[in-house]
């Protein structure tokens, strides 16, 4: 299995000439995209990191560790955490019955996992809100609580997993389950021992992904939470009081700690893919993330 | 390996009671309550001026952002494939920029660029171009926030179809425009519709970063999105409801799209393409792979 190359589509050398580009020139076509990207998404972030440090170094750093703010970033991390560790273990069941059940509707469930990537942040909120909020019809109300914070991101984040795991389950090779299972290994033995650790690239891509989602997360939030600082409030909602309240020194501050821990997340993501599988796995799984990223950002994202 | 029955129920069992509990029953709940009286009251409050207002907002976010991001990702991705250049890495990384910002920091750098104090806002102030709290804000939030679904879903397709038709053409006299429009786009149609899509449906539910730079002034600057959370915040239960139902269904109206143009990208490519893995994923078959 090892022998085999990645199959991640080849990437052609691209012709140093050859083919004419439609009318404008490379050169200018290039000047036009590059521009383009300045406008659009360059120069706004190059303001928030201008503004994050425009009262010094030492501001940022007080802006980034003030009570409020640290209280709110380290919320949104322990409860990214706590939702990521649920959706691992429940994602992974998720993906099992999907691929190795039937049942009648499969289909249909199954397309319905991308629904949370597919519904705008403030209509999931609202969904949930209306479950689970002070009307809930169950009698479970748990709105202006910590643990709405972790049902909101649950459900916000419940594909990543299910959705990295899948294609690398598709495609596992089934004689080994089967050799060791003839070999006179029990079910949990061979889940253990040959299942998992198949499955496991999925699923540490998959919380990666999902985790840098979960941070920067607001839409989903803002209804559910009751957003009160130090107890509900997160840093996206943090970011957003700063704002209102004209600091917008602090937000960048807070902004710019978010931004690079979601980048250095996706670019983990990325190596991980790259080193931490080889053989036909790699073309899979890195496929699979690319997918995910996208299909996550649908609804709003992060 | 064949789970066990008690195995194979109880791994059901976690499965869609999970399934259940967060996905499914809310969602059918929020269904529920919106038509609990008929459809007269969702009706109503979809037609109010307000609402109707949002929608056309919404439909302009739509009409402005995403073709300039077609453009600008179909182009963009020709040049990344199809052009050798240094710096094709660096545009590469940056076009993955949108998707590790949080909306509601897309919303802060507009602020900072376009406010009072702000990069540009006094000099557009003077020329008498409002962009925040106004139209052309959200339409640059709205880019910002969409603008690499059509790159991501074009490149990979322009990777796999390979040069040979185009130079073919090349060879046999077209121009550049006769190659682009006769072999190239209609290769690959498909991947740039997919990426339409996924665009279209990014911008149609964008909150956080509209938020910030509209101030959701009822009637002027509300798109669906934060016309929903307006009037569940004022304890118009009924238009909210009805708002979100109306954005569901274009959801789910998306994951169909989604299944059905995978398919057609899969069939007219022969197999592997990245925007067709969903196809794949949703029948979890391994027919063409």
């Amino acid at each position: 299995m090892d022998a085999h190359p990645a199959s991640i589509p080849p990437v052609q050398a691209a012709p140093r000439a050859g083919i004419r580009l439609p009318g404008v020139g490379a050169g200018l076509g290039r000047g036009m995209v590059v521009l383009y990207l300045s406008l659009m998404v360059l120069l706004p972030l190059a303001a928030v990191v201008d503004e994050s440090l425009s009262k010094g170094l030492d501001a940022f750093w007080s802006s980034v560790t003030g009570d409020q703010a640290m209280a709110a970033l380290k919320l949104t991390v322990v409860c990214s955490l706590i939702v990521v560790a649920i959706n691992a273990v429940f994602g992974t069941i998720i993906a099992w019955v999907l691929v190795r059940d039937e049942f009648p509707g499969k289909a249909a469930v199954n397309a319905l996992i991308d629904l949370p990537f597919a519904l705008p942040t403030i209509v999931a909120g609202l969904t949930l809100l209306t479950l689970y909020g002070a009307k809930s019809p169950i009698g479970l109300d748990v709105a202006g609580t910590r643990v709405a914070i972790v049902v909101a991101l649950c459900f916000i984040t419940l594909p990543f997993v299910v959705r990295s795991v899948q294609p690398l389950l598709i495609e596992m090779d089934r004689e080994m389950e089967e050799a060791a299972t003839s070999l006179g290994s029990g079910g949990f033995t061979t889940f253990r021992r040959i299942i998992f650790p198949n499955l496991l690239p999925g699923v540490v891509a998959g919380v990666m992904l999902a985790f840098a989602r979960a941070l920067g997360e607001y839409g989903s939030l803002i209804l559910i939470t009751g957003n009160i600082p130090f107890e509900t409030e997160v840093s996206s909602v943090f970011i957003r009081s700063q704002i209102e309240s004209g600091n917008t020194a602090g937000a960048s501050a807070v902004s710019v700690v978010l931004l690079a821990l979601s980048v250095v997340m996706l670019i983990a993501v990325s190596l991980f893919a790259h080193s931490g599988t080889h053989g036909e796995k790699r073309g899979i799984l890195v496929r699979a993330i690319n997918r995910v990223i996208s299909r996550s950002q649908l609804g709003g994202g992060s | 390996m064949t789970p066990t029955a008690p195995a194979k129920w109880g791994l059901r069992g976690l499965a869609f009671g999970y399934l259940g509990l967060l996905l499914l029953a809310p969602v059918g709940m929020i269904f529920y309550k919106t038509f609990e009286h008929g459809l007269g009251p969702p009706v109503d409050a979809m037609t109010s001026p307000e609402a109707l207002h949002a929608i056309q907002l919404t439909l302009l976010m739509v009409a402005v952002a995403v073709p300039l991001n077609t453009i600008f990702g179909v182009g963009c991705a020709l040049l990344l494939v199809r052009r050798r250049w240094w710096g094709n890495s660096i545009v590469d990384g940056i076009i993955n920029l949108p998707f590790a910002v949080s909306p509601i920091v897309v919303g802060l750098s507009l602020y900072l660029l376009y406010g009072n104090t702000g990069w540009f806002g006094p000099t557009m102030a003077e020329w008498g171009i409002q962009v925040l709290f106004s139209w052309p804000g959200m339409v640059l939030a709205s880019i910002f926030v969409s603008l690499p679904f059509v790159v991501r879903e074009t490149v990979p397709v322009l990777q796999e179809i390979g040069t040979e038709q185009e130079q073919a053409a090349s060879t046999l006299g077209a121009n550049g425009w006769q190659t682009f429009w006769r072999i190239t786009l209609p290769a690959i149609r498909w991947g740039v519709a997919y990426g339409v899509v996924l665009t279209v449906a990014r911008v149609l539910g964008e909150f956080g970063a509209v938020t910030i730079v509209s101030g959701s002034i009822s009637g002027e600057t509300e798109t669906m999105p934060l016309f929903v959370a307006k009037a569940f915040e004022q304890f118009q239960e009924e238009a909210a409801y009805a708002g979100a139902i109306v954005l569901a269904l274009l959801a789910l109206t998306t994951l169909l799209l989604m299944s059905v143009g995978g398919r057609k990208a899969k069939a007219s490519s022969g197999g592997s393409l990245p925007a067709a893995e969903l196809a794949v994923s949703t029948s979890n078959t391994k027919e063409g792979s």
